[in-house]
């Protein structure tokens, strides 16, 4: 299984200079200052993975480039373009190069998974029924589900659910790709397809990922940096084999061999 | 208390007007409860409160009268304001407008039961909010209240004869006016309540059919 990027691009080709930046970026719920003051930025065509113990704002940094959430204070930009803050007009088009894939999948359940793939390229990308489903088709071999297209998602394994999802959310050709946690939800025995589905996308794409994860190996396969944080700021950044093999801060360290 | 049969045959003629009539209101009450319900569920949960404010005070006041005093409120009221309907039509309304003031709480569980997780991916994927609702949120949340709507219907089926004190003649109002002429009254109120029964029946049959074909 690979990707053949000569024929259809999943992104415009990666540009210099940083495609996500956060700037002082504040969040809070009531009185839980979640990141404070959070500063740092990821480069077109990288993959960045995001690790720390629970609560730590992981999530809330995902959720607030999707525009699920708003930031308190700072600034969000992406591609050159504000994303925060930002009108709503230009907030919806700056999303558009946005795409998530979420622990729980979020498929449509009253659509099949041909039409789950179609649906936004069609409504909000303009695209033919026509363009929209070959599209699909490919994304679908792609993701070895090519018999699936006619099925509901909810007659589909976990695994199976989550590499519709990651399908969905590439069939928007999104510059940046937002993943949570995608493989906890599943059972253990389907984690190791869809994680090398993603290797695989992180190989043969260019394609910017920000990942969430659990998974080490994982991390370590995929990432050109890994930011530990913990408690709403980063306590340590650093390309994999410094983080897992020689992590300045004792907290990472402890951290990392409690999770491995 | 002999039972005639010539009384009821007598009787069937006036039943089959009035059944007709029923149905009707039955019908046409369920489908403007169904629609206007939908309506003020949405309006409900628009931003802005000076549309939230009235439509609820409003469909509270509704929910919280009488069906009745509502149909003498239309029929003898709105004339004098220059509002004519024909009696059924009237009662129709009111039916619809009394319980289009449940359905709209139905719709509001249902569109609630809507995991918060599919607004996240349609707003993940860009849909506009109009798509939204009528692709994802809207198909989803109608899907889980046919049960709850269906129940209603049964018991619009069981106020369809209040409309008889507004001249309305449905089953109950036939069977009244033939007992009046012919001074019997077992035969004619129990052909319709076993008309009210089998209706019933009828239309529950009706719902959990179309329950079925939405819930693949
Ligand atoms: N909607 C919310 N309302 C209130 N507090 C919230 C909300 N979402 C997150 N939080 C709080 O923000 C903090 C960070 O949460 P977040 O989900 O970003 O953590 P995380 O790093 O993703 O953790 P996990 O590894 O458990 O997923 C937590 O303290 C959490 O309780
Ligand atoms: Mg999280």
């Amino acid at each position: 299984m690979s990707v053949d990027t000569s024929k259809q691009p999943l992104t415009t080709p990666a540009g210099t200079g940083p495609l996500v930046r956060l700037e002082q970026v504040t969040k809070r719920f009531g009185d839980n200052t979640v990141l404070d003051h959070l500063d740092f930025s990821v480069d077109a065509g990288k993959h960045v993975t995001l690790i720390g113990p629970s609560g730590s704002g992981k999530t809330t940094i995902l959720r607030l480039l999707m525009t699920l959430t708003k930031p308190d204070e700072g600034t969000i930009t992406v591609d050159g373009e504000r994303l925060f803050p930002a009108s709503e007009k230009q907030c919806r088009e700056v999303r558009k190069k946005i795409g998530m894939v979420f622990q729980q999948f979020n498929l449509f359940p009253n659509m099949t998974v041909l039409r789950n793939l179609t649906e936004a390229p069609v409504t909000v990308l303009g695209l033919s029924k026509d363009e929209a489903e070959e599209r699909a088709r490919e994304l679908l071999d792609l993701v070895g589900l090519a018999d699936k297209c006619d099925v509901r998602p909810t007659q589909l394994s976990g695994g199976q659910q989550q590499r519709v999802a990651i399908a969905r959310a590439l069939a928007m050709r999104p510059k940046v790709l937002l993943l949570d946690e995608v493989t906890s939800a599943l059972d253990p025995e389907l984690v190791a397809g869809v994680l090398d589905l993603l290797r695989d996308i992180a190989r043969s794409t260019d394609i910017t990922m920000l990942c969430v994860t659990h998974e080490m190996n994982f991390a370590r396969d995929i990432s050109d940096q890994v930011l530990m944080f913990d408690s709403g700021r980063i306590l340590e950044a650093g390309p994999p084999e410094k983080i897992f093999g020689d992590p300045e801060q004792e907290r990472t360290r402890e951290f990392i061999s409690a999770v491995l | 208390m002999n039972w005639d049969w010539s009384a009821v045959s007598d009787f069937m003629p006036h039943f089959w007007d009035g059944l007709v009539v029923t149905l009707e209101a039955l019908a046409l009450g369920s489908l403007i409860s169904f629609a206007l319900g939908l309506v003020w569920a949405l309006l409900m949960r628009t931003p802005t409160r000076w549309v939230r404010w009235p439509v609820g005070v409003v469909t509270e006041f509704v929910r919280d009268t009488p069906l009745l005093v509502q149909l003498f409120f239309l029929f003898y009221v709105l004339p004098e304001r220059g509002v004519t309907m024909s009696a059924l039509t009237t009662g129709v309304v009111a039916i619809g407008l009394h319980y289009s003031t449940y359905t709209m709480q139905v719709y509001r569980a249902g569109i609630e039961a809507v995991p918060v997780g599919q607004w996240e991916a349609a707003t993940a994927l860009s849909l506009p909010v109009r798509r939204t609702w009528t692709a994802v949120i809207l198909p989803q949340a109608v899907r889980r209240v046919v049960p709850a709507l269906g129940n209603y219907v049964i018991a619009m089926l069981k106020d369809t004869p209040m409309l008889m004190v507004i001249t309305v003649l449905e089953m109950l109002g036939q069977a009244r006016l033939f007992s009046q002429q012919t001074f019997r009254f077992t035969e004619p109120l129990t052909v319709i309540g076993v008309a009210f029964v089998v209706v019933s029946y009828l239309a529950s049959l009706l719902l959990r059919t179309l329950e079925r074909r939405l819930v693949r």
